[in-house]
C-alpha cells in the first residue's frame, strides 16, 4: 500500500534561530508556503493559510483558505501543526494531516526535517485541490520568480 | 483540469478507510481472491468486504473476474501506482517548500552575518 507518511530533509546554511523564524513567522510563511498566513507560532494557536487568485494558487475565482492549528512549538527545535481539517472542526488524527518540523544544529548550519503523516485521511475536496493547484498552478517558475524578487528586495539580501 | 482533481479525491477517499487498506493488503498477498476468502482473513463480515470491494472497484484499484459462480478480485497495479504517485507528489511539494525555506533562511543569515560578522560562531 502507498505510504501514509512523507519524510524529507534539507541542510540549511543558517542558524536554527533563523530557520525557526522562517518556518514560524506569518510574514515568512507567506514567502514559502501559502500566499497569506494567519498563524502564531505557539501551541494551540488556530489560524489559516490562504492561496489567492493570481498568487501561488493560480487561476481561481475565490481565495482558497485551509485551516491550520499549531500543535507543538519548542523554539529552535520543534514545530508542528495540523492542517486540512474541516473548517470549524477541531483537528485530530481522524480528520487532518500532521506536519512536524525538527531543527538539528550541525556544523555549518541546521538540518531541517519535515514529516507529514495522516495524508491518506485527508479526503475533502479542498485538500486535493490545494495540492493540485500548488503542483500545477503556475508552476515552479513563478514561485522561483517571486522568491528571487523577495530576496533581492531585502536590504543587503544575498542573491546567491 | 477538474476531472483529475475529482479522480484524486475519490482515490484518496478509497484508501482512507483502514479496512479497505487491509483488503488491498490481503489482495496483494493472495494475488487473486473471492469475497469469501477475503472475509475469512479479516475481522469483518462477507457483506462488509463486498461493499468495500465495490468502492475499490469504482476507483479502479481492483477488478473482478467472474469464475463460475464466484467473482475473483485482483489488484490493478497501474491504479495502485497512481496512489503511490500521489504520495510522491506530496513529497515533491515538501522538497520545493524546503528549498524555499533554505533560500529564505540563508539570505536572512547572510544579511545578519554581514551586519554582525563576529556574532556567528561555527
Amino acid at each position: 500500500m502507498p505510504a501514509t507518511t512523507v519524510e524529507r530533509e534539507i541542510l540549511i546554511e543558517a542558524a536554527p534561530e533563523v530557520v525557526w523564524s522562517v518556518i514560524t513567522e506569518p510574514e515568512q510563511i507567506s514567502q514559502w508556503f501559502s500566499d497569506d498566513a494567519d498563524i502564531e507560532g505557539r501551541p494551540g494557536a488556530d489560524g489559516s493559510l490562504t492561496w489567492k487568485p493570481g498568487g501561488r494558487g493560480g487561476e481561481k475565482d475565490v481565495d482558497l483558505v485551509v485551516p491550520i492549528r499549531v500543535v507543538d512549538a519548542e523554539p529552535f527545535r520543534r514545530f508542528s501543526f495540523r492542517w486540512n481539517h474541516p473548517d470549524g472542526a477541531s483537528p485530530d488524527e481522524s480528520n487532518s494531516a500532521l506536519v512536524e518540523f525538527s531543527l538539528i544544529e550541525e556544523a555549518g548550519g541546521t538540518r531541517l526535517k519535515v514529516v507529514e503523516s495522516g495524508i491518506d485521511l485527508v479526503t475533502d475536496g479542498e485538500t486535493s485541490r490545494a495540492r493540485y493547484i500548488e503542483e500545477h498552478g503556475h508552476g515552479w517558475g513563478k514561485h522561483f520568480g517571486e522568491l528571487r524578487d523577495y530576496v533581492a528586495s531585502k536590504p543587503g539580501g544575498a542573491t546567491h | 483540469m477538474p476531472t483529475a482533481v475529482a479522480e484524486d479525491d475519490a482515490l484518496w477517499a478509497a484508501v482512507a478507510d483502514p479496512t479497505r487498506r487491509r483488503v488491498l493488503d490481503a489482495l496483494l498477498e493472495h494475488g487473486e481472491a473471492t469475497t469469501t476468502t477475503l472475509a475469512e482473513g479479516l475481522p469483518v463480515t462477507r457483506q462488509a468486504v463486498a461493499k468495500h470491494l465495490v468502492v475499490l472497484d469504482r476507483v479502479g484499484l481492483v477488478a473482478g473476474r467472474r469464475s463460475g459462480r464466484e467473482v475473483r478480485y485482483a489488484i490493478r497495479p497501474e491504479r495502485l501506482d497512481d496512489a503511490s504517485e500521489a504520495m510522491a507528489r506530496v513529497a515533491a511539494q515538501w522538497d520545493r517548500r524546503l528549498a524555499r525555506i533554505k533560500r529564505l533562511a540563508e539570505s536572512v543569515q547572510a544579511k545578519a552575518d554581514s551586519e554582525h560578522p563576529t556574532r556567528r560562531t561555527q
